[in-house]
């Protein structure tokens, strides 16, 4: 310890008292965040999970309550702190945890938490009566942050607690409670504010997020928990053929039963909800011991979820298969096994992952990684390797979305009159808003006020008014109104409950087993069958809100899978994937199959140096193929291979499709592609004009323009179970979408919508990374038939085609076949 | 010809022949008349009024795109099938530009506002013939469709649209009602919403029921039974 950190014995003797009766010492991270709390300064704590990171970051507080606790009369009584957690159900059992040492030393210190779920008789009494610690989450806290009172209410504020803040970086929720934070520091000068973050490749931009931004303000502290031991990694060599495609594992399900047989608790981490549907019901099939395995992911009714994470706190459990929903939280009791089954994505997630098992600091978790396919296997040793150095990947956090800062200069308009100049000082105080120009404030500004059209004529209907000192507020409690029922950074997708009914008899309705999105259901026929909560249900029809199943277990689910939670492979690791792919050495650590496999692709094409693209061609059953290899990721491949179609149609090379996956691209059509200059076709300049004209009938591009314009209040939520009624006094956000794209497609809202798609959907920026790379590097190899490499990507051929236009072909097609089938019965 | 990519249906209704555009207006080659329904000026601004700011553009949209059907089919008449106007006062509230347009599409040509239930009194601000009804060739034109069969009638206030089927997701999409005798258009207007042809509304007004499904370059013919219906509410679907 340095000269000079504080000591146990620096702690107050009733604290000092109760380390000493657990027999416990307080750790060094511990008390580093004190020392840091008692200078005021702000500070980051960056600990694996397990820790102590909790106790750390509530001790200054409870001391600081504590020792003026004595002094203060009741009516001073102000929030003092306030946690803040991205998941409701984590400041609930936060809230218990603290509320353990508070009783145990009897300290005179209150603590209530506040969230979607509190009655509005307690929060309205929170108001004038409120608690020394509350535990809320982001949208709370923009809600307070837009009351009237909420000067006098957070006046006597002295410290901020963001818990899980590295999934709070880069995102709107985060961007959101940035601009609470904002506030919040001036609403309360001196206010510290302390991260608690698990391990982040970058903690600047974290350290960043505490602390005001062009102001003068002292950085953040950073704070490290002592070591921490390496996990210990291993790549299952399964025993069974590697497959050449798929995501599922299904090869290796045997070898996943036999690791959680031998394990006291595992967490099975998997990439999509339907995955995990998939892989609970293998391991059930083969369960002949009967363990207590268990399913957790999102669209299960919470409830549901509720029960398995106390069955897992109970120890009640050997295994959980579960999605991102087990990325964060508190410790779900004694973890000895990490499992990730399919590609890992990234080695940052994965080290949070296996974070999630072994709380004790001094004990290695451990962790096994099932490649679903034989360039999952490459993805799987490169994260390995990663992990085994210690480096983690990361991107620099976008900029602050616009629709995030529309909604909250609403809610400070709600709270107080406000002064242009004032807030926008106060926003661009925080770090994702600080490069903010003055001119996109005043274009949100008056985006706010009357939807900031150049054709003004909203004028008289403004919702934020000018006062006479020059102060905007708002127009009317109406407005003040439409800002509570908006608030919030995340767009649900319409969704229905699955409700199950009874086969027999009258249709009782059941219980609700989750959620699923409208799309799907819309997507179903009666009589369709599906995997859900760990079941084969049966689609009924729909009713209301509801999607009424019954059980159907004797039956193969037709409809296989759905959507959820995927993220693609992160620039870090591709690179790793593309050295290791080029580097014959490394070969050799590989499993015997994928060494064979590499070797006959470079007998008979390429192996593509690291900064290289291979692109082949070949034909194959009646039509020609190109393919190429860039590793970037599924989603920025798809913007590339939706481009590329566009470019050899002017060619008049007819493409007929194509099909992305994470690591290649394949484009077919009925002539010959191995005279194109690849180097025109893959020239940066598709990224103008070709993108502008396809986006213009994107279905995702108009989806995330309605996710933009909730946020922005532009038009009204859709709460799961309200159904809009008066079927003319509807809009679709896609006729919003069209005029405005229409008309002026420089508004901010479509600016907004663009930022979001660039950064998602269409990896805008991983694509012009990757066309920038391969620039005068393009390795081509022309062959006669289909390469080694090529394998996996033709196989998902036949499972998924996407094609630019297939909207529009599907219309045409399915009316086609009906004419077809009409004709011949004629 | 601006949009010579688009592939018209020709219709059958009632001996008459019809052509349904893309655009979702109908046109009547013999009469050589353009006819539209439910355009709703003003939709947009009627949201701002309570404070939901939705661009500005609609009017201007619809108006622009009925100046590309119009360029193209040179009608002598053009026929607005009733709700033209969001609401009373919608008139008043319309852009200067916006109405310079609307004049413009008028000049030289016979234009009838068939009344509709949003805008039952007669526009001020604009020219034209105002009727509830009409009758040209074998075919009576109205707003809102009768009840039961009712050959030769063509009308407009549903908003039909159909939801179809491909591929495991369904598309919905603005549609021409029809059988042989009768036919209900698509709602014209930017921001006009639309109603699932097999929604208890339209029930009993169709033999054969056939939705002529707008594409982006076409328009698709669904027999009734391709089509799916919205998730609806169990009296909804009793009706059906």
């Amino acid at each position: 310890m340095p000269d000079g950190a504080l000591s146990t014995s620096d702690l107050p003797p009733v604290f000092a008292g109760w380390f000493a009766a657990r027999g416990w010492r307080p750790r060094a991270h511990q008390l580093a965040c004190l020392e840091a709390a008692r200078g005021g300064r702000s500070h980051l704590l960056i600990a694996p999970t397990g820790g102590g990171k909790t106790l750390a970051g509530f001790l200054p507080s409870l001391i600081e309550i504590a020792e003026a606790g004595a002094r203060r009369s009741n009516c001073e009584r102000r929030v003092h702190t306030l946690y803040i957690s991205p998941l409701k159900a984590l400041a609930v059992d936060i809230a218990r945890n603290v509320e353990t040492p508070v009783r145990e030393m009897d300290l005179p210190i209150r603590l209530e938490t506040r969230t979607g779920d509190t009655p509005a008789s307690r929060r309205q009494r929170q108001k004038y009566n409120p608690p020394d610690i509350l535990l809320t989450t982001p949208e709370q806290v923009a809600l307070l942050l837009a009351n009237k009172d909420a000067a006098r209410f957070f006046g006597g504020l002295k410290t901020v607690i963001i818990d899980e803040l590295h999934s709070l970086i880069g995102v709107k929720r985060g961007q959101l409670l940035a601009l609470g934070l904002a506030r919040l520091h001036r609403l309360a000068p001196g206010l510290r504010c302390v991260g608690l973050s698990a391990t982040v490749p970058d903690p600047q931009p974290l350290l960043d997020f505490l602390t005001p931004q062009n102001a003068g303000v002292d950085e953040a502290a950073l704070i490290r928990a002592e070591g921490g031991v390496k996990p210990i990694v291993r790549v299952l060599n399964s025993e069974n053929r590697i497959p050449w495609a798929g995501h599922s594992a299904r090869h290796s399900w045997t070898e996943v039963y036999e690791a959680i047989k031998a394990s006291k608790m595992t967490l099975v981490f998997v990439n999509t909800r339907s995955q995990a549907e998939m892989t609970f019901q293998a391991l059930w099939s083969m369960n002949d011991d009967n363990l207590p395995i268990a399913l957790h992911h999102g669209s299960l009714d919470v409830e549901r979820r509720r029960k398995v994470e106390a069955a897992m706190t109970r120890g009640g459990l050997r295994a959980v298969v579960c999605t991102s929903t087990l990325d964060l939280g508190i410790d779900w009791g004694d973890v000895d096994l990490v499992i990730q089954i399919g590609a890992p994505k990234g080695a940052s997630r994965l080290t949070q992952r296996i974070g999630r098992a072994n709380h004790r600091m001094d004990e290695p978790s451990e962790a096994l990684l099932i490649p679903g396919n034989r360039f999952e296997v490459l993805e799987c040793i490169a994260a390995k390797d990663a992990l085994d150095e210690g480096a983690l990947d990361g991107e620099a956090p976008r900029d602050g979305a616009l629709d995030i800062l529309a909604q909250h200069v609403l809610g400070m308009a709600c709270a107080e009159p406000f002064f242009p100049d004032e807030l926008f000082a106060e926003v661009i105080s925080s770090a994702p808003y600080r490069d903010l120009p003055r001119e996109t404030f005043d274009e949100i500004l008056e985006f706010v006020a009357t939807g900031g059209y150049a054709l003004k004529t909203y004028e008289r209907f403004r919702r934020i008014v000018k006062t006479p000192e020059g102060r905007y507020r708002v127009r009317n409690p109406e407005t003040a109104q439409q800002y509570r029922m908006n608030v919030g950074a995340i767009v649900e997708a319409p969704a229905f409950n699955v409700r199950l009914v009874s086969t027999k008899g009258p249709r009782r309705p059941g219980r609700i087993l989750g959620t699923m999105e409208e799309w799907f259901i819309e997507g179903c026929a009666p009589g369709d069958t599906f995997l859900f909560a760990g079941e084969v249900l049966r689609f009924e029809g729909v009713d209301g809100p509801d999607a009424l199943v019954t059980r159907a277990p004797d039956e193969d689910p037709k409809i296989p899978s759905w959507n959820g939670g995927k993220f693609p492979l992160t620039t870090y690791l591709a690179e790793r994937v593309r050295k290791m792919i080029h580097d014959r050495k490394s070969w050799r650590a590989m499993p015997d199959p994928l060494r064979e496999w590499l070797e006959m692709q470079r007998e008979v094409s390429v192996i593509p140096k690291p900064d290289e693209l291979l692109v082949e061609t070949f034909p194959h059953t009646n039509r020609f193929f190109l393919v190429c290899y860039p590793f970037d990721g599924r989603l920025a491949h798809q913007t590339l291979g939706t481009l590329l179609t566009r470019r050899l149609e002017r060619l008049g090379l007819q493409p007929m499709g194509f099909v992305p996956t994470e690591y290649s691209l394949s484009i077919w059509g009925r002539q010959d592609m191995s005279g194109v200059d690849m180097a025109a076709l893959f020239d940066e300049d598709m990224m103008g004009d070709d993108l502008e004209s396809w986006l213009q009938e994107s279905v995702l591009m108009k989806r995330t323009f309605r996710d933009c314009a909730v946020i922005a209040g532009l038009i009204e939520r859709r709460y799961p179970g309200v159904q809009k009624t008066g079927r003319q006094v509807s809009f679709s956000a896609d006729l919003i979408y069209d005029v405005l794209r229409e008309h002026e497609p420089n508004h901010v809202l479509m600016k907004a919508a663009w930022a979001d798609a660039a950064g998602g959907f269409l990896d805008l920026k991983r694509l012009s990374n990757l066309l920038a790379r391969i620039k005068g590097k393009i390795r081509r190899s022309d062959l006669t038939r289909v390469s080694p490499l090529a394998i996996p990507v033709m196989l998902e051929i036949n499972k998924t085609v996407i094609h630019g236009e297939a909207q529009e072909a599907m219309l045409k097609e399915a009316s086609d076949a009906l004419i077809a089938e009409g004709m011949r019965r004629a | 010809m601006p949009d010579n990519a688009a592939i018209n249906a020709a219709i059958e209704v009632n001996g008459e022949s019809l052509v349904a555009t893309a655009a979702g207006a109908l046109y009547w080659p013999a009469q050589e008349a353009l006819i539209v329904a439910d355009l709703h000026f003003e939709k947009g601004s009627s949201f701002a009024r309570r404070g939901v700011m939705l661009p500005p553009y609609d009017t201007r949209t619809t108006l622009k795109r009925m100046k590309v059907l119009a360029e193209r089919f040179q009608p002598r008449a053009i026929v607005s099938l009733g709700d033209a106007f969001h609401e009373t006062g919608a008139e008043a509230r319309m852009d200067e530009e916006d109405a310079t347009l609307l004049d413009a599409l008028m000049a030289g040509r016979e234009w009838i506002w068939v009344l509709g239930n949003h805008d039952p009194a007669p526009p001020t601000r604009f020219a034209g013939e105002v009727c509830e009804e009409m009758k040209l060739g074998s075919l009576v034109l109205r707003h809102e469709p009768t009840q039961g069969a009712a050959p030769g009638e063509l009308a407009g206030h549903l908003h039909p649209c159909a939801r179809v089927r491909a591929d495991g997701s369904t598309q919905r999409r603005r549609c021409f009602a029809s059988d042989s005798e009768r036919m209900i258009l698509p709602a014209f207007g930017a921001y006009a919403g639309g109603l699932n042809v097999l929604d208890e509304a339209y029930a009993g007004m169709f033999g054969e029921l056939t939705a002529w499904v707008m594409g982006a370059r076409g328009v698709y013919p669904f027999a009734s039974g391709a089509l799916v219906r919205d998730p609806q509410s169990p009296a909804q679907r009793a009706a059906g």
